[in-house]
């Protein structure tokens, strides 16, 4: 009976995974969101799973529950269609799918046994929110300033090319 | 992890606790929309519902029944998988933020102790505006669309400075841990003054609090920010396409939201399950509160269904008192004052914050959306982030003394 | 818990990123292709970060994850106004530097 960590790890990853591939697959945009919300949730509860509290709540709040709404008002907004079905050639469809899933065993193979040697490490401290944010204020102070520059020339950016079709 | 498997008293108590927990919740939603309706018809000078059961106290259930058996139709056109989605994702997602909230000091009042358990309720919040979203769009008609879009654009914003002014309480508490963050409320200063995150020292956070029950009312659209689903606004919003069942999901995922929030301003601004009078000493008397309040409940219950107009009501309601009643004498148990002292006062103050709601829904005009737009972004954010600045000078200054 | 399936599941889902990336037409599935990508990146540096025992990990996720939001927010402009002046989504109508 694997352990409980195992099992949770592949329920999750079944999903993220299924969720990427939905969202190939998948010819509305809207149901592409849907779909890579799936895979973000997912992703978050692999962190929760690795320890990474922080890093997990940030990335609900942040990635799935702010710039994937964007994504959601763009797409309602634009009233974006269905994707139009093209000819696929038919070597590609019926000759491509099978190769390309053999090409994806043999790399996940390979990573596989290039990192077997890597043991897992003990669990972080539970004060990791408290070293994450004091790491953040020190070390990386210099990154942290700059990325609020950042964030102010995006929202400057995008004001002024929303005013832009007046 | 493993040992959460291993040990079959600690799963097998999880789940007892989360069934509980949501029966106990599904009848509240039900009765809180009983209560609304008498308080707001109280307001309003007339009776409200009466008339299905002593009181109108069975309109629930004849309100759930008709929500089961009234016909739903889907409406032609629309994206199936996400109109079936959107009611079922607003309301498990409401129903989720409950499993954090700690009802009372012993572990057993808690589903579960997480130590990122406000960033956790947050994080859940902030997934709500999907349901409203997909609901507005799904519905395939101008008005749900329209009324979809406003109302997430006003959760979107109002979600920013409701974050922001929990962070004044995370400075002073200096964890995320709900039920750390109430048992560094307890204690008093001046020898008198309760240390709730609202009155205490460094820095009393009345602004954060005002900021973020404000933001909580904007964020659960409720009155005066429901421009996007009243009435006579856009129809009915972003629900106008959903009959019965579905409409039932979004109407309590809407209460659902109002529960937790309350439950969330309790935790962090008024002290939780922390008893605003001290127990000892002198003022021991203070641990038999929850009894006498029950025991008054029964009385004032008692005499009015004695003198109720129909004979079922005359019957039943003395039957309700005289189970308050056995409630009381059971609070008033040695074995027992010491625990229910927790969950009593808890649920007392977040009754008192939805009686304001409901409060402010028969009181208020609604704001227009610009108006509403214009006071999220240009007062409510600088406010909360005045008070994040405040508070962490204030907190600086204690710490360095 | 070895680290080696949380690397392969981040190999797994930047491929599957990539070819959402080749392979869909629309602008706005082919932006959020790059978002994938960029959830499989954090997903390996998550998982380092826990190997080597080193918190510097998880600050670059949240770097990562600011600098995802910015670039959302300004392309997704940019997206509007395309798809405002040309009506149509359509990735091979979009090739002309002319707007």
């Amino acid at each position: 009976m694997p352990s409980a960590q195992i099992i949770v790890f592949f329920i999750l990853a079944a999903v993220a995974v299924l969720g990427a591939v939905s969202l190939i697959v998948q010819r509305h945009p809207i149901r592409s969101a849907l779909s890579l919300i799936v895979v973000m949730v997912s992703l978050a509860g692999l962190y929760l799973l690795q320890g990474a509290e922080l890093v997990a709540a940030i990335q609900i709040i942040v990635y799935a529950g702010a710039i994937m709404v964007l994504f959601v008002f763009v797409i309602m907004l634009l009233n974006a269609g269905e994707e139009e079905r093209t000819n696929v050639s038919r070597i590609a469809r019926y000759a491509g799918l099978p190769l390309g899933f053999f090409l994806l065993l043999q790399l996940a193979w390979w990573v596989g046994r290039g990192t077997q040697g890597m043991a897992t490490v003990a669990g972080q401290s539970p004060a990791m929110t408290r070293n994450l944010s004091r790491l953040l204020f020190t070390d990386f102070l210099l990154p942290f300033e700059l990325t609020s520059i950042l964030i102010l020339v995006a929202i400057l950016g995008a004001v002024v090319l929303a005013k832009r079709e007046n | 992890m493993s040992d959460f498997f291993a040990q079959p008293s600690v799963w097998l108590v999880s789940i007892i606790k989360v069934i509980v927990v949501m029966a106990l919740m599904m009848t509240a939603l039900a009765y809180l929309s009983w209560f609304e309706r008498k308080v707001v018809a109280h307001i309003q000078s007339r009776w409200g519902p009466y008339r299905v059961g002593p009181h109108g106290l069975l309109q629930p259930l004849a309100d759930g029944l008709k929500f089961l058996f009234k016909e739903d139709p889907t409406p032609g056109g629309v994206d199936k998988l996400v109109y079936f989605l959107a009611p079922f994702l607003a309301m498990s997602l409401a129903l989720c933020s409950i499993a954090v909230i700690p009802f009372g000091p012993s572990p057993l009042l808690q589903v579960a102790n997480v130590n990122i358990g406000l960033l956790i309720i947050l994080a859940i919040t902030s997934l709500g505006v999907y349901g409203v979203a997909l609901g507005g769009w799904a519905s395939n008609s101008k008005y749900p669309l329209l009324g979809g879009l406003r109302s997430s654009a006003q959760m979107v914003s109002y979600e920013l400075s409701m974050t922001m002014s929990v962070v004044g309480v995370v400075l002073m508490a200096g964890t995320f841990n709900l039920r750390e963050i109430i048992t560094q409320q307890q204690g008093y200063w001046l020898g008198f003054i309760p240390r709730w995150n609202l009155l205490a020292p460094p820095f009393p956070q009345v602004l954060g609090f005002f900021v973020y029950f404000v933001s909580a009312i904007a964020e659960t659209n409720r009155v005066p920010f429901d421009l996007p689903e009243a009435e006579t606004e856009l129809v009915a919003g972003f629900h106008t396409e959903y009959a019965s069942f579905k409409f039932a999901m979004f109407f309590m995922a809407e209460y659902a939201n109002m529960i937790t929030v309350s439950c969330l301003a309790t935790l962090l601004f008024f002290g939780g399950w922390l008893s605003p009078l001290p127990t000892t000493g002198v003022m021991a008397w203070t641990l038999y509160i929850p009894a006498a309040a029950l025991a008054a409940c029964a009385v004032i219950l008692f005499i009015d269904g004695l003198r109720y107009s129909t004979k079922f009501g005359r019957i039943v309601l003395p039957i309700l008192s005289l189970a308050l009643a056995g409630l009381a004498a059971v609070c008033a148990l040695d074995g027992v004052v010491q625990i229910i002292q927790g969950p009593f006062w808890f649920l007392s103050k977040v009754f008192l914050f939805l009686f304001f709601y409901v409060w402010l829904r028969g009181t208020l005009p609604r704001f227009r959306y610009d108006q509403l737009m214009s006071f999220g972004w240009k007062l409510l954010l600088p406010l909360s982030i005045a008070n994040v600045v405040l508070t962490s000078g204030f907190v600086l200054a204690s710490m360095s003394k | 818990m070895p680290s080696s399936y949380y690397l392969v599941l981040s190999a797994v889902l930047f491929g599957l990123g990539v070819v959402a990336f080749v392979f869909k037409r629309n602008i706005i599935t082919i932006f959020m292709s790059i978002e994938l990508m960029l959830n499989a990146v954090n997903l390996a540096f998550v998982t380092f970060s826990r190997h080597l025992g080193n918190l510097n990990g998880q600050v670059f996720v949240f770097f990562v994850i600011v600098v995802a939001a910015a670039e959302a927010a300004v392309g997704l402009a940019i997206i509007i106004l395309i798809a405002k002046h040309r009506q149509s989504l359509n990735v091979e109508r979009v090739d002309l530097l002319k707007l």
